[in-house]
């Protein structure tokens, strides 16, 4: 069996009085996608925010490929290559989308502080954004302001970015939030695709997607893992079906 | 309206007319009122790379235009009055050459920029207006209370300094050489803001948290910024004591800081060109009505009430009226 790209050991954190994460351990193997799923308010998004630095645990461990990432802030996760997508879409509103996926090119090649040469003239990042962005199926959009997007094509641009970054893991915080049944469908097969470039974690809602993509089910329910398993094992577990599968499906 | 080339042109050419009709209907202060609004203008655009494309609003900038004149004035001093600048470890004399005094003006300006913007950019918002502004506070308070350099007084020049070649004592000459200056920051600006430094500098202005996701580091982006708008500014206050022949700690007072934010925005915030809109407004309003009333500050600020409730775009937006960030 080979090592785990992501393994997450006895994370917890506190706000205040509420523990969100409640000694999780998590793991992400590479090539599977293994969905986070749990109801409202478990705590998700606050796993996914201290994976990529954003978040600080108050106890426990983040091994990225062995290494553990205390101390390091998101920029140089980012760097890393620990790409992630926000639950709320997360782009620079007034660039177009081309722009947006240029400055994740850029961000990736590491040479920022250069100040002569036009970005947009650069083919070393053009060339691989408007690539990223075919398959996300944005062709034709590059020049449309990220504010003039769809909800749904700005969900996709994230991706393209994710993809732009040289990715080793993906972070996704409900990519199918509010995209309709046909969106959805759509979106399930980028991320099928996507899979083969690196391991996803991926916190979604939509069941029919999670059934669909998820390798494994992590189960997530006030801060604490209840059940991890493959589809068919989380699908038998009873004390899922309680806790979330019941009331929401 | 316009396309934002065609405005942008037509004022550089107002700007080159202005002083060639008055040289020639001989008047002189027309000139210099012509070589005033490239000068600030040129601050303008220096803050512009902070406010415009970096997002930073420096409430500071007065520290920058003054250290520049300063670097001017205690170096023209010292050469006019046969004093070296320093004999220890080694001696430096004065100067009059502004070949020499320019990039003095740029790395005090730029130290000076570095220094502040390390401590400053650790904080945002309303606290980054507020530590600048008590920045350049400190330097105003610190020139007032050296005696060495005229304290209150200021510092006056009495020969203006000396630019190979040309006579810079002839107005038309000197805006040549203000001129010339204010192109190539606005030059440094374009070139700037479309670079891959600037595609990071402007994402980091929409979206910071998006830019450090994609493992850039905004705090050394903003620094550099920093740095780079305030160099632009202290030459502006270089070429600004050169005009006047005199230095003063008003050129460090937070009434200049506000002037030069007066021109970024109400010539267009992120507009290359928008500070000389700005400061040609502003030196038109203070020339014209100034001598009208005293309440042209008055009008000003009803202007600029207007523009930041109505046109966000400022002048060059209002004339080219499309949403535009370039
Ligand atoms: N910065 C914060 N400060 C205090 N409470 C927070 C903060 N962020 C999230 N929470 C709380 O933590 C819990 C988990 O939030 P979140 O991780 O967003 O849940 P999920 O993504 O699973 O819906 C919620 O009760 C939320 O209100
Ligand atoms: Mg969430």
């Amino acid at each position: 069996m080979t090592d785990p790209v992501l393994e997450i050991r006895k994370l917890t954190k506190r706000f205040g009085a509420l523990t969100v994460s409640d000694g999780i351990d998590f793991d992400l193997r590479p090539g599977e996608i293994h969905a986070l799923i749990g109801p409202n308010g478990a705590g998700k998004s606050t796993l996914i925010k201290q994976i990529c630095g954003e978040l600080h645990p108050d106890a426990g461990a983040i091994l990225f490929s062995g290494r553990d990432l205390a101390g390091e802030g998101s920029v140089a996760r980012a760097r890393r290559g620990l790409a992630r997508t926000f639950q709320v879409s997360s782009v620079a509103p007034e660039f177009t989308a081309l722009q947006n996926v240029v400055l994740a090119v850029q961000g990736a090649s590491g040479a920022t502080f250069r100040f002569l040469r036009p970005a947009l003239g650069d083919a070393a990042l053009t060339g691989p954004a408007r690539a990223f962005m075919e398959r996300v199926g944005l062709s034709g959009r590059e020049n449309v302001p990220a504010s003039i997007l769809s909800h749904g094509e700005r969900r996709r641009l994230e991706l393209a970015m994710a993809l732009a970054m040289e990715p080793r893991v993906f972070l996704l915080d409900e990519p199918m939030a509010g995209l309709g049944p046909e969106g959805s469908q759509e979106m399930t097969a980028i991320l099928s695709d996507l899979r083969h470039e690196a391991p996803i974690l991926l916190v979604e809602h939509d069941m029919d997607a999670v059934f669909t993509l998820a390798d494994r089910i992590s189960v997530l329910v006030y801060g604490r893992i209840i059940a991890t398993g493959t589809v068919d094992e989380i699908r038998a577990n009873a004390e899922v079906q309680s806790a979330y599968l019941g009331d929401d499906a | 309206m316009f396309r934002e080339t065609t405005v942008n042109t037509a004022l550089v050419a107002i700007l080159v007319a202005v002083p060639l009709v008055a040289q020639a209907a001989g008047e002189p202060f027309i000139i210099t009122l012509a070589t005033k609004v490239a000068i600030f203008a040129m601050a303008g655009v220096g803050l512009n790379i902070a406010l415009g494309y970096g997002g930073l609003v420096s409430f500071g900038h007065a520290a920058f235009f003054g250290i520049g004149g300063y670097a001017a004035g205690i170096l023209a001093s010292h050469a006019q009055s046969y004093t070296p600048l320093m004999t220890w470890p080694f001696a430096i004399g004065g100067t009059q050459q502004m070949l020499i005094i320019w990039p003095v003006a740029l790395a005090a300006s730029g130290i000076a920029a570095l220094v502040i913007g390390a401590l400053s950019l650790r904080t945002s918002g309303v606290y980054f207006i507020m530590i600048t502004l008590a920045f350049a506070q400190m330097v105003f308070y610190f020139a007032v209370s050296w005696p060495a350099y005229g304290g209150e007084d200021g510092l006056p020049i009495y020969v203006r300094d000396k630019f190979p070649g040309l006579n810079t004592l002839d107005p038309l000459q000197f805006f040549a050489v203000a001129f010339a200056c204010f192109l190539l920051a606005v030059l440094v600006s374009v070139v700037l803001s479309r670079s891959r430094f600037g595609l990071a500098l402007q994402g980091a202005r929409q979206n910071v948290e998006r830019v450090r996701a994609v493992g850039i580091d905004p705090y050394r982006l903003r620094l550099v910024a920093f740095v780079i708008s305030g160099m632009i500014t202290g030459l502006a206050g270089a070429l600004y004591a050169d005009l006047n022949r005199f230095v003063s700690p008003s050129m460090l007072s937070w009434q200049t800081s506000g002037e030069i934010m007066v021109f970024v925005i109400l010539g267009g915030v992120g507009r290359h060109f928008g500070p000389l809109a700005g400061a040609a407004l502003f030196i038109l309003l203070e020339h014209e009505l100034g001598s009208v009333s005293e309440y042209w500050q008055f009008l000003l600020g009803l202007l600029l009430l207007l523009v930041v409730l109505f046109a966000h775009g400022g002048l060059i937006g209002v004339l080219t009226r499309r949403p535009h960030r370039d």
